[in-house]
C-alpha cells in the first residue's frame, strides 16, 4: 500500500512524486517507460515570457525544475531586459540528454521513492473515491490518492500527412483505455492536438546564412539556493533564420496535404493558438512575407537542431522541400520529420484548485491531462498536486495560491474557472496583478509557503529572512546617506546625460527619479549591498505608485474573494440569470463571488442577480 | 422577485386619466379577479379592454381601459397588466387597494425599473435614464433622456472601450512573445498619440455631459451686488413675475421665492435669493465673505454695479474673484450719470451688460449673453447623447485623470507592460458606467434613488 501513486514520469510527475517523497510519503512513480523520465519530447528550452517565472516560483516553494535546469542548460537568458522588471523572464535552452539524467538522479535520491514501468489502464473506484490503479495486465496497486500526470499519451494519435498511427510522442507505447474509464466514471473528456518541427542535422546547415543568437553574457540562475553552475564562455548559441517566399509557395500548393488542412478527416482535436504549425501562420497571415525560425540545439552529446516555429503535419516529402527552402538549410538533412498528435485530456472545470477532481475523491490530475502545453505549466501543477495530495494525507489545509501571489496560482484559477479551448499557455498578459509576480521577487513570495508545507528546510528559510533583513537595511541606507552635488558629482551626472540636482538629496530620492538607475548611484558612491538587494529596493522605489496601485487592486479582488458563495447553491433557483451563465456556474460552481466574475459567459447583470438571491437566501 | 408588485404610475394629484400599473407572474389573474368584462385571461397579449373595476361586493369602482402585455415582451419581461383609470385621488386609490387585498404587493421605490434591469431588459444608464425621462422639464431633458434609454450612451462608452482594448491588445503581444521580432514593438512614442486621442475624445464627451448636466439639472446662478443696485428688479425681470415687489424701502422683498428661469429650454436655478434680500435690507456694506460663497457654490455669477455708484473696495474685491469662473457683469442704471470706473479692475470686457433694468433695457443681452456662454443653442440644437448624471460623470472624471496619469507614465519612460495595467484599469472603470464592469456598491445606490411606480 503506497501513500501516493504518481502515473507518468514526464515534468508533472517528476515535481508530484518529488514533493510527495520528500515530505515523507511512501511514493510509486509509475510511467511506461523508464527512459522518458522528465523528457523533453518538444521544444529544448526551458522558461520563456511567463514560463521562466514559474520555474522561479517552483525553486521558491521547493520544487526541482529550477535547479535541474541550473546544472544543465546549454545557454541562458534573461528575455525582455529592456522593459519593465514585472515582463522579465529567464529562458534556458535545456540539455535534453543531461535534464533527465540529472532529474532521475535527484528522484533517485529519495528513499521514500520508487520508480516502476507499467502502463494503467483503469483506477480502483470505490463509492466515487479511488484507492489505487490498475496495470493493463490486471494487476491492483493499492493507495491512497492518486495523480495523473499522463501527459499527451491518453489515446494519443501521431499524424503526419495522409497517416494517423496510434502512439505516443517517440512512437511510445499510448494508453488506450484510461481515458475511457474516466468517461465512464463521469469525466468530460476532450481531444487537442499540438504538434512539433523537424529535427536537422547540424552538421548540414549552413551557419552562415543565420543569425547567431548567444546567451547572456551575465551569470543567471533560475534557483534562488544555486550558485550558477557553468560558464559564460561554455554556453552554445541559438540560431535566428526566416521563412522564404519560395517556402510559403510550397506550403500553400500542397496545403491539401496537411493532416490538419483535408489530408485526414477525422481530427477533432484543438491546437493551441499560441503556438500555431508553419501551415496556419502561412494561410492565416498571408501577408506576412517571412516567419521566425529559431534554430535551437538540443544537446551537447547528439547533433540534433530543433527549427522552433516550424511545427508541421506535412508529408515527408513536402517536408523535405519547405526545409530545403530556407536559407542555409539547402542542403539541411532532416533526422525526424515534424508530426501533430492528437490527445485526450479532461475539461478542467471538473477540478477544484488543489487539483483534486470534483468527481472522485483522493484523485489529482495534473499537466497536458488538464488540457495545459508546456513543461513549466505542467511541472508547477504537478508540484501543487503533490503538495496538496501530501497535505491532505497529514490532514492539514491544503495550499491554494492566489492569483496576486503567484503566476500558478493564475494559472489553476483560469483552468478550474474559465475551462479551455485550445492547449493552456501561460502569458504574462493573463495576470492582471504581473507586476507583484515577478521573476525577482518569487522568493519573497512564496519561499514561507514552501517551508509551511515542508519542502524548505530552515537554512533556505534563514537565507530569505536575511535577504528580507538586508532589504530594509538597504532602505534605510539610502534614506540617510545624502550625495552633495559636488563638481566631481556634477560631472558624473553630466558625462551621462542627466539633469543635475539643485540639492543636495537623499539617494532615496535620487533613485525615485525615472532617469536615475541604481548602476548610477554606484559610480557616485560605492553601496554596500549585494547586487539582487539593490535590485529589490530600486524596483520598489521606481514604481512605487504602480505596485501600490496593483496591491489596491488586488485587495479589491481579495474582498471579492471572501465573498463565498454556499456548496450547496441551486443554479437552477437563481432567477432570470442568462442560461449560459447558469450553465456555466453549475459547471465550474465557484467557490467565491470573485471567481464567478472571472468565468467567461457570466455577465456583471448575471452577477448582480446572483448576489441579490445570495443575499435574500443566505443573508451573504 | 417571485411576488407581483404594483403601484400608481402616474403622479399623483387630479388629472383627466390616472395608470395602476402590475408587474409578476399573478398581473392578469389578479387583475382578472376584480375586473367586470372580457376574461381577461383570455385576451391576447397587447391587447386594450374596456370594463370596470369592482369590489368583492360587486361595487363598481372605476370604469376603466385595461392593457394585457405578456412576457417577455414588456418593461419588466415578466407580465404587466396596466389599468387607466379615471384621474382623482379617491378611485385611483382604491383600484390599487383592491389590488393589494388580492394579493399584490406594493411596490418598492424603483422597483419596476429595477426588475428590468435585473430581467435584463436594460442595462445600468437606460434604467437611470428612465428615472432622468421620469422626472424631465423640458424637451431637452426629454431627449437627453430618450437617447439613454436607446442604448446611445452605452454605444459611446462602448466604442472607447473597444479602441482601448486595440491598445492593450497590441501591448500584450508585445508581452507575451518578447523573442519574435514579427511583431511591431509598442513604444512609448507610438503609444502617446494614441492616448493622446483617447485622452481627448474623453474630454469632449466630458464637456458636453457638464452641458448635460446643466441640461437635466439647470445652473446654479446667483445674483451678487452691494444693496440697493437692483438685485432683486433683475430676478423679477428675469423672472418675469411681478411677485416680488421692488422698491427702494428696505424689507419689502421678504416674500420671494426661490426662482426657475428656462431660457432656450434651459433652467436657471436662482440660488440665496433670500440673501439678495438681506443685503438689500442692510444699508451698510457688501458682505464679503457670504458672496464668496455664493459665488464658490454658483455656475454663474451675476454680478451687479450700479452705474450711478462709485466702486467700493470690497467690490473691487470681489470682481478680481470673478477669474475662472463664468460670470457677467451687469451695469445697472445706465440711464443715471456714469460715476462707475471699472479701469482698475480685471474682468473681461465682454461679459458686461449694460441695463436699465427698471425700464426693461437690456434683458435681452442679458439671455443671449447666458445662452453663448454656456453653448445653449448649441445644446438645444445637437444630438445630446452624453452622460447626463453625477455618477457617471464622476466615473468619467476619474478616467480621463488616470488617462493623464498614463500619459505623465509614458513621458515618465515607464516600461509599456506597467502602462497597460493602467490602461486596462481604465477600461474597467469606463465599463463601470454602463455596467460592463461589475461593481458592488452600485446596485444598491442605484435603486435607493428611484421613485414610486415606474
Amino acid at each position: 500500500m503506497y501513500d501516493i501513486i504518481v502515473v507518468g514520469g514526464g515534468h508533472a510527475g517528476c515535481e508530484a512524486s518529488y514533493a510527495s517523497a520528500y515530505k515523507g510519503h511512501k511514493t510509486l512513480l509509475i510511467t511506461s517507460n523508464l527512459k522518458n523520465i522528465a523528457d523533453m519530447p518538444c521544444n529544448p528550452h526551458i522558461g520563456g515570457s511567463a514560463k521562466g517565472i514559474v520555474v522561479r516560483e517552483i525553486d521558491a516553494l521547493g520544487g526541482i525544475m529550477g535547479k535541474i535546469a541550473d546544472k544543465t542548460h546549454l545557454q541562458i537568458k534573461m528575455l525582455n531586459s529592456a522593459k519593465g522588471p514585472a515582463v522579465q523572464a529567464l529562458r534556458a535552452q535545456g540539455d535534453k540528454v543531461t535534464y533527465p539524467k540529472e532529474m532521475l538522479n535527484t528522484l533517485n535520491s529519495l528513499e521514500n521513492l520508487e520508480i516502476k514501468e507499467g502502463m494503467v489502464e483503469d483506477l480502483i473506484v470505490e463509492n466515487n473515491e479511488v484507492h489505487g490503479i490498475i496495470l493493463e495486465d490486471g494487476t491492483k496497486i493499492e493507495s491512497k490518492k492518486v495523480i495523473l500526470t499522463t501527459g499527451t499519451y491518453l489515446k494519443a494519435d501521431i499524424l503526419v500527412g495522409s497517416t494517423r498511427t496510434r502512439q505516443g510522442p517517440h512512437g511510445e507505447k499510448p494508453s488506450n483505455h484510461l481515458s475511457d474509464k474516466l468517461k465512464d466514471y463521469g469525466f468530460r473528456i476532450i481531444r487537442l492536438k499540438t504538434g512539433t518541427p523537424q529535427r536537422i542535422d547540424k552538421k548540414s546547415i549552413d551557419f552562415s546564412k543565420t543569425r547567431v543568437e548567444p546567451g547572456d553574457d551575465k551569470l543567471l540562475t533560475f534557483s534562488f539556493d544555486l550558485e550558477p553552475q557553468y560558464k559564460i564562455e561554455d554556453q552554445i548559441p541559438c540560431h535566428l533564420t526566416y521563412t522564404t517566399e519560395e517556402t510559403h509557395r510550397i506550403i500553400r500548393e500542397n496545403l491539401n496535404k496537411s493532416s490538419m488542412y483535408g489530408a485526414l478527416d477525422d481530427v477533432e482535436g484543438i491546437g493551441p493558438r499560441y503556438c500555431p504549425s508553419i501551415e496556419d501562420k502561412v494561410t492565416r497571415f498571408k501577408d506576412k512575407e517571412r516567419h521566425q525560425l529559431f534554430i535551437e540545439p538540443e544537446s551537447r552529446y547528439y547533433d540534433d537542431m530543433y527549427l522552433q516555429g516550424f511545427s508541421t503535419s506535412m508529408p515527408p516529402e513536402v517536408q523535405e522541400q519547405m526545409v530545403h527552402s530556407l536559407p542555409g538549410f539547402e542542403n539541411a538533412k532532416i533526422l525526424k520529420y515534424g508530426y501533430a498528435i492528437e490527445y485526450d485530456a479532461i475539461y478542467p472545470t471538473q477540478l477544484n484548485a488543489t487539483l483534486e477532481t470534483k468527481i472522485l475523491k483522493n484523485l489529482y490530475t495534473a499537466g497536458q491531462i488538464n488540457g495545459t502545453s508546456g513543461y513549466e505549466e505542467a511541472a508547477c501543477q504537478g508540484l501543487m498536486a503533490g503538495i496538496n495530495a501530501s497535505l491532505s494525507l497529514e490532514g492539514k489545509e491544503p495550499l491554494v495560491l492566489k492569483r496576486n501571489e503567484a503566476y500558478i496560482g493564475v494559472l489553476i484559477d483560469d483552468l478550474i474557472t474559465k475551462g479551455i479551448r485550445d492547449p493552456y499557455r501561460l502569458l504574462s498578459s493573463r495576470a492582471e496583478f504581473r507586476l507583484l509576480l515577478r521573476s525577482d521577487n518569487a522568493d519573497l513570495r512564496l519561499r514561507k509557503h514552501g517551508y509551511e508545507v515542508g519542502l524548505i528546510n530552515n537554512e533556505q528559510l534563514e537565507r530569505l529572512e536575511e535577504k528580507e533583513q538586508e532589504i530594509i537595511k538597504l532602505r534605510e541606507f539610502m534614506q540617510e546617506n545624502k550625495i552633495k552635488m559636488t563638481e566631481e558629482v556634477k560631472s558624473i551626472f553630466e558625462s551621462e546625460n542627466i539633469q543635475i540636482p539643485t540639492a543636495t538629496m537623499s539617494i532615496e530620492d535620487l533613485v525615485k527619479r525615472p532617469e536615475i538607475s541604481m548602476k548610477f548611484i554606484n559610480k557616485i558612491v560605492d553601496i554596500p549591498f549585494k547586487e539582487e538587494i539593490q535590485e529589490q529596493v530600486e524596483i520598489n522605489l521606481k514604481y512605487e505608485g504602480y505596485i501600490k496601485k496593483a496591491y489596491k487592486e488586488a485587495e479589491k479582488m481579495l474582498k471579492l474573494e471572501k465573498k463565498q458563495i454556499p456548496e450547496d447553491i441551486d443554479y437552477d433557483d437563481v432567477k432570470n440569470i442568462a442560461s449560459e451563465a447558469r450553465q456555466k456556474l453549475k459547471e465550474v460552481r465557484p467557490k467565491t463571488i470573485a471567481q464567478a466574475i472571472r468565468i467567461s459567459g457570466v455577465n456583471p447583470s448575471d452577477i448582480s442577480l446572483l448576489s441579490v438571491y445570495l443575499k435574500k437566501e443566505y443573508n451573504k | 422577485m417571485n411576488d407581483t408588485i404594483a403601484a400608481i404610475s402616474t403622479s399623483q394629484g387630479v388629472g383627466a386619466i390616472a395608470i395602476v400599473r402590475v408587474s409578476g407572474p399573478e398581473a392578469i389573474e389578479i387583475v382578472n379577479k376584480i375586473f367586470k368584462g372580457k376574461d381577461l385571461s383570455q385576451v391576447e397579449s397587447h391587447t386594450i379592454n374596456y370594463g370596470k373595476i369592482i369590489d368583492k361586493r360587486g361595487n363598481m369602482i372605476d370604469e376603466v381601459l385595461v392593457t394585457i402585455m405578456k412576457a417577455p415582451k414588456t418593461f419588466t419581461k415578466e407580465d404587466i397588466v396596466e389599468i387607466n383609470t379615471h384621474g382623482g385621488i379617491a378611485p385611483t386609490n382604491k383600484v390599487l387597494e383592491e389590488l393589494l387585498i388580492n394579493g399584490c404587493r406594493l411596490a418598492e421605490p424603483g422597483e419596476f425599473t429595477k426588475r428590468a434591469f435585473l430581467n435584463g431588459r436594460i442595462d445600468l444608464i437606460e434604467a437611470e435614464s428612465i428615472m432622468d425621462m421620469i422626472n424631465a422639464k423640458t424637451q431637452a431633458q426629454r431627449e437627453m433622456a430618450a437617447n439613454g434609454i436607446n442604448g446611445k450612451v452605452s454605444d459611446l462608452i462602448n466604442k472607447l472601450r473597444d479602441d482601448m482594448i486595440q491598445i492593450i491588445s497590441n501591448i500584450n503581444v508585445n508581452i507575451d512573445y518578447p523573442e519574435y521580432d514579427d511583431v511591431d514593438i509598442i513604444t512609448n512614442d507610438i503609444m502617446i498619440p494614441k492616448i493622446v486621442n483617447l485622452k481627448e475624445k474623453v474630454k469632449k464627451i466630458l464637456d458636453e455631459s457638464k452641458n448635460g448636466l446643466i441640461i437635466k439639472e439647470g445652473i446654479k446662478t446667483s445674483i451678487i451686488g452691494r444693496p440697493n443696485v437692483g438685485k432683486s428688479s433683475l430676478l423679477n425681470a428675469l423672472l418675469q413675475e411681478d411677485k416680488a415687489i421692488v422698491t427702494d424701502i428696505a424689507g419689502t422683498t421678504r416674500d420671494i421665492v426661490e426662482g426657475q428661469i428656462s431660457i432656450n429650454g434651459i433652467i436657471l436655478n436662482m440660488i440665496d435669493t433670500a440673501g439678495i434680500r438681506e443685503t438689500e435690507d442692510k444699508i451698510e456694506a457688501i458682505g464679503v465673505e457670504k458672496s464668496l460663497k455664493t459665488m464658490e457654490e454658483s455656475d454663474l455669477v451675476l454680478f451687479v454695479l450700479n452705474n450711478n455708484e462709485e466702486l467700493t473696495e470690497d467690490v473691487e474685491k470681489l470682481l478680481n474673484k470673478l477669474e475662472n469662473r463664468n460670470y457677467i457683469i451687469i451695469i445697472n442704471k445706465i440711464d443715471l450719470d456714469n460715476k462707475l470706473d471699472l479701469s482698475k479692475v480685471n474682468i473681461n470686457k465682454d461679459n458686461i451688460v449694460k441695463m436699465s433694468i427698471v425700464n426693461n433695457q437690456g434683458i435681452d443681452e442679458l439671455k443671449e449673453k447666458i445662452i453663448n456662454m454656456f453653448n445653449l443653442s448649441q445644446i438645444e440644437t445637437k444630438d445630446p447623447t452624453y452622460l447626463s448624471n453625477t455618477r457617471s460623470i464622476s466615473i468619467l472624471q476619474k478616467c480621463l485623470n488616470s488617462i493623464e496619469e498614463v500619459e505623465k507614465g509614458l513621458n515618465n519612460n515607464m516600461p509599456i507592460d506597467m502602462i497597460e495595467l493602467d490602461i486596462r484599469n481604465i477600461w474597467e472603470q469606463l465599463g463601470e458606467i454602463n455596467g460592463s464592469t461589475y461593481e458592488e456598491e452600485l446596485l444598491d445606490e442605484m435603486f435607493s434613488r428611484f421613485c414610486l411606480g415606474k
